[in-house]
């Protein structure tokens, strides 16, 4: 295929140098295996997996070790065999340098796997059986989010997905992980993109290449040859390997702001997802491994490699020659967008670089100055915002500014920070800004929450004031009715027959002054409680007659009663004498 | 675990300074000020040494003043910048109270009064050329005459030698005050009302053959600059073509024909006076101008306008100061109405309309 | 006289004309607006915590429609304090010491181990965010609770700690660029 469909151009964007000749030169290399690898639970967008393993059980290659929790969740499998020794909180590879909970697997070095089950034939399964399998398999997007493949493809069951595209753009500097899959398996990927339009059935397929990679494009261009999917090079330009950048690209529409792609029909998956996918589905290969680009000046031997997830950074660079005296900042992703990490974490299903870079390479940032509003932040960035605005709003929390000049569309390439003549770091503003907007939206909504609960209580124990105070006023009108009913009765029988009543009366009136000695109460609690479980039996046997133990217990009780109460009444009469 | 603030990404960082861009400005001048020296001796240099040492030493005292780090504030080189472009606007010979007076108010109350560099309102050297052109009319409007002339009109002589220039500037007094100076073209303009402009173009050797002699040639110097400064994308030509083609569009609009009641033709406007300067050099001053490509050609636009407008019907010959600063004032509200259309949304969010409180 | 007179009446006719006009437009062009309280009350922060002397946010709000001073609530902190005068057009004021301090949010925490079950803190909890009953073990409903401290006093053996939310790699973010020291501009990583 010569002929090019049309592309389009996107707004703003740079051209930083692009450092990738460095790594691609060895080929595509096998770390040794480690000895123990850190899987954390989360390797994805979503919630953490769950792990279904225990401490001290040994596992084989490929087997299940936590299994996907929710929708938004992926399932980890073991990416060599051995034994798992802990399941605990472990260095994770994350700006914040905070751990998160992981298996620890120490491998046995013998690498035994599971029988693996490849399905040939997917496509005479249903696509959602095989969505089943992508999940099952534990893919996410290899590109940089992390999303779970399956819940990416499935993100608006109702639009019909017209265009597929293949993301292998690759733009940011340094990284070669994609040039290099590429290079070295262009067939499985076509495979894994004809898996997709299995479960998609999309009109076109199109795969986004930056010109940078001439290799690359020619080796999909052969392995595509006898199929519909179109490669398109696509000029070098950061970042044209964003999502909505390619897109804007590719088809000329925009993702609606704060939608999905799948709004405009339009799907994206990494060149590396495809590969995971053809090698779950045709070779029954869950994801445990992944192609990285090792490189950086502090490395001796820049280089790919395929390495097992979680392997621990510092084996990766050991690997590749790392000359630790000249290391100076060790950046996990791209130079663009990547984020610091420490050499102790692992790699996980997203990370497609370590950069090694030197003093001279990343030079620590200079002081900022003050924003002169060049302009030139506006002129690189991709979604046309104006981050020289968003500076000044960022400066001075104006948060509704900040609304206003769609802050919340600023996807954080950094080509604004790049070009700032200042030094300014604006990303960093940016995402300040955003991470207290969220706060205080997320702060108002819980104060909402907590004022309803609050005022929910509030009315719950008022209308319980008010049943008590109803209660108690009809207490105290029967009570009164009853007194007054009583009082008609006594006046009635006052005129009838007049003074017989009295000495009960006196007699009750009596009973009542008299005060119980602290013997007599004793007593008399007993016999109440005597009372009361020989009446307990009594009702049991009334509802349920052929109860024999009751009703053996029926004569004891009632002599216990007996007792109790004839000691109780002999006491009273002993000091009325 | 100790946590070390992680440092931001980008990681990797663009060669561009603040610096570079002051200096590259200053660069884009240069044919400019030697044209300038050439047709009116030393005044133009000797403006530029005497506004950027007092721009310097004010911004000094000031920073220490605000106690601010001095030596990494004066490296941006803004202050120089600011000074050299009033002293291209003075006129060559301005005595040194005046250069000083100028430089001192476009420092003090043009920048660090509102918080420094990046926070000025309005274009400090424009607001210290106002406000010396409002204050000293006479020394403001004393603009040399240029080599050449005396063959025209002998009774005229321009101040060629460097001894002469320093007089001038510091002891105006020892000198003949008459013969040094004269009209400038659009000063003839505005107020001829009987001569058409071929009988004011014989009569006067002020008019070259387009906007002027010697400031034709000057203003091309400036287009040159700004080119320069284009080629070099330090600003984008949105600002300078809409203030040019503004001006342009109303002096056609008025032009009124070449007889006595003209406005002057377009080609006079635009490489008459300031223009250029203005148009490269000015109003391309990214601080108080407006933020986005397109509220920068309707800033451009706006000055191009006001300058016609003073100019036509004002009463200063030249507006280009006037109208940078009435367009600075309004540069807040043209970004209100000029937000250009984020990625993924169907329209710009525009005017000043409700703003949704957080 | 006589124009005088008219130069009255007229004015009169004026004057009621445009009252009524006014009276008219006033009725049929009404904003519906929260009530002031409501609006106040939504600024509160809602943890029910009783600081400010009040039994409770929406109490409090009542109080400051009534010219109850603005600076009595310490969850709300600064921030609220400038809310309610941005609301209010008030002067905002420094926030009033004898009512506590600002701090930052915490969660009841209660050790399950020490509980005897006497469900007084779940009487005392503003907003129903701790589950149990007599004699049971109690827990705190993490996303529930506002931090209010109320249930600290109540405890009979002082069971009950009142934690910071741990910092994870889901809640963690970027601190703003700290300004450069006496600049405006700032430094990068600096958090």
């Amino acid at each position: 295929m010569s002929t090019q469909p049309r592309i389009w151009d996107m707004p703003g964007g740079i051209h930083p140098p692009q450092n990738k000749a460095q790594s691609t030169a060895r080929g595509l290399e096998r770390i040794p295996l480690p000895k123990r690898l850190i899987l954390p639970l989360l390797q994805h967008i979503g919630r953490r997996a769950e792990p279904i393993v225990q401490v001290g059980e040994r596992v084989l290659k490929g087997q299940l070790l936590a299994s996907s929790h929710g929708q938004y969740s992926c399932p980890l499998h073991a990416p060599t065999s051995g034994t798992i020794v802990a399941i605990e909180d472990a260095p994770y590879p994350h700006a914040s340098g905070l751990t998160e909970p992981a298996i620890i697997l120490d491998s046995d070095g013998e690498d035994r796997r599971i029988e693996l089950q490849p399905v040939a034939d997917y496509r005479s399964l249903d696509p959602v059986d095989v969505l089943d399998l992508i999940q099952a398999a534990g893919i996410s997007g290899l590109g940089g989010a992390g999303f779970p493949t399956a819940t990416k493809l499935l993100s608006r069951p109702d639009h019909r997905i017209s265009t597929l595209i293949i993301n292998a753009a690759e733009c940011e500097p340094y990284i070669t992980s994609d040039d290099m899959t590429i290079r070295h398996y262009p067939a499985r990927i076509v495979s894994g993109i004809e898996v997709l339009m299995h479960i998609l059935k999309p009109d076109q397929v199109l795969v986004g290449i930056e010109d940078n990679k001439p290799e690359a494009i020619a080796a999909m261009r052969a392995a595509a040859q006898d199929t519909t999917i179109q490669i398109i090079a696509i000029p070098t330009k950061y970042p044209s390997g964003g999502e909505k950048q390619l897109i804007q690209i590719l088809t000329g529409k925009e993702v609606p702001s704060g939608g999905l792609p799948a709004d405009i029909s339009v799907l994206c998956q990494n060149i590396g997802t495809c590969l995971a996918i053809h090698e779950a589905i045709l070779l029954g290969r869950p994801m445990i491994n992944r192609i990285v680009t090792l490189t950086g000046a502090a490395l001796q031997r820049p280089t790919n490699v395929i390495a097992p997830i979680g392997t621990p950074i510092h084996e990766l660079l050991a690997f590749a020659g790392l000359q630790p005296e000249r290391l100076h900042r060790l950046v996990l992703g791209g130079p663009m967008m990547g984020f610091t990490v420490d050499s102790a974490a692992p790699i996980i299903k997203t990370s497609n670089c370590l950069l090694a870079a030197t003093r001279e390479e990343l030079p620590p940032p200079p002081p900022a100055l003050p924003c002169i509003r060049c302009g030139l932040c506006a002129e690189a960035c991709p979604v046309e915002l104006l981050p020289q605005q968003l500076h000044w709003f960022a400066m001075g929390k104006d948060y509704a500014q900040l609304q206003r000049h769609d802050l919340f569309d600023c996807i954080e390439c950094g080509a604004c920070a790049y070009v700032c003549p200042s030094s300014i770091p604006l990303v960093q503003y940016f995402r300040a800004g955003k991470a207290e907007m969220r706060a205080i939206e997320q702060q108002h909504s819980r104060a909402e929450h907590s004022r309803q609960r609050f005022e929910h209580r509030q009315e719950r124990l008022q209308r319980e004031a008010e049943q008590r105070e109803q209660e108690r006023q009809a207490r105290a009108e029967k009570a009164a009715r009853a007194k007054a009913a009583r009082e008609a009765q006594a006046a009635r029988a006052q005129l009838a027959e007049p003074p017989t009543a009295a000495p009960d009366l006196a007699r009750i009136q009596s009973r009542k002054v008299s005060t119980l000695s602290a013997e007599q109460k004793q007593l008399k609690v007993a016999a109440a409680t005597a009372r009361m479980a020989l009446q307990r039996v009594q009702k049991q046997l009334a509802t349920n007659p052929d109860n024999t133990d009751m009703q053996k217990q029926l004569p004891e009780l009632e002599q216990a009663f007996a007792e109790a109460q004839q000691a109780f009444e002999q006491a009273t009469t002993q000091e009325a004498r | 675990m100790a946590v070390s603030p992680p440092i931001s990404s980008p990681h990797a960082l663009g060669s561009n300074r603040t610096r570079n861009i002051m200096l590259q400005v200053l660069l884009a001048t240069l044919p400019g000020v030697l044209l300038l020296t050439w047709f009116f001796g030393w005044g133009t240099l000797i403006n530029i040494l005497l506004a950027g040492s007092f721009a310097i030493a004010i911004e000094s005292a000031i920073l220490r003043l605000r106690q601010r780090p001095v030596a990494f504030y004066l490296n941006d080189g803004s202050a120089l910048v600011t000074a050299w472009l009033l002293a291209l606007a003075l006129p060559p010979y301005a005595p040194w109270w005046l250069v000083l007076v100028a430089s001192g108010f476009a420092m003090v109350f043009g920048k660090h009064l509102y918080g420094g560099l990046g926070q000025n309102p309005f274009n400090p050297a424009m607001l210290g050329y106002a406000m010396v052109l409002v204050s000293f009319p006479v020394e403001m409007t004393s603009w040399p005459v240029w080599r050449g002339i005396e063959q025209l009109q002998p009774a005229l002589t321009p101040t060629l030698g460097l001894i002469d220039g320093l007089q001038r500037v510091f002891a105006p007094a020892s000198l003949p005050t008459d013969g040094w100076t004269s009209a400038t073209a659009l000063d003839l303009l505005k107020n001829n009302s009987a001569l058409t402009l071929d009988e004011l173009r014989a009569a006067q050797p002020a008019f070259g053959s387009m906007a002027g002699r010697a400031w034709e040639w000057i203003s091309l110097a400036w287009l040159a600059g700004g080119l320069f400064l284009l080629y070099r994308r330090v600003y984008t030509w949105h600002a300078p073509v809409g203030m040019l083609a503004a001006l342009a569009v109303m002096s056609l609009l008025f032009w009124n024909g070449s007889g006595s009641a003209s406005n002057g033709s377009p080609l006079f406007h635009l490489l008459g006076g300031a223009t250029m300067l203005g148009a490269f050099f000015i109003v391309t001053d990214p601080v108080s101008g407006a933020t986005s490509a397109r509220g920068r050609l309707v800033f451009g636009a706006g000055v191009g306008i006001l300058v016609y407008v003073i100019r036509v019907w004002g009463n200063y010959p030249d507006a280009v100061a006037f109208a940078v600063l009435l367009m600075n004032l309004c540069a807040p509200t043209i970004d209100y109405y000029t937000t250009p259309r984020t990625y993924g949304h169907s329209k710009p969010k525009r005017g000043l309309g409700k703003v949704d409180q957080p | 006289m006589a124009i005088i007179l008219t130069a009255v009446l007229v004015l009169l006719l004026l004057a009621l004309v445009f009252g009524a006009v006014l009276g008219y437009a006033a009725v049929r062009f009404r904003v519906e607006g929260d009530p002031i309280v409501e609006q106040i009350n939504a600024l509160l922060p809602q943890t029910q915590c009783g600081q400010c002397g009040h039994p409770g946010c929406k109490p409090y709000a009542e109080a400051i429609a009534n010219g109850e001073p603005i600076n009595k609530c310490p969850p709300g902190g600064e921030a609220t304090i400038q809310a309610l005068a941005n609301l209010l057009d008030v002067e905002p004021l420094p926030l009033d010491g004898e009512h506590g301090e600002e701090k930052p949010p915490t969660v009841a925490y209660i050790r399950e181990a020490e509980c005897i079950g006497c469900t007084k803190c779940i009487q005392a909890c503003p907003v129903d965010a701790i589950l149990g009953a007599a004699r049971q073990m109690h827990t705190v409903i993490v996303d529930e609770c506002t931090g209010c401290d109320l249930c600290v006093e109540p405890c009979p053996v002082d069971c009950i700690d009142m934690l910071p939310l741990p910092v994870t790699t889901q809640n963690w973010r970027w601190n703003a660029p700290q300004p450069l020291a006496g600049s405006f501009g700032s430094q990068r990583g600096v958090a």
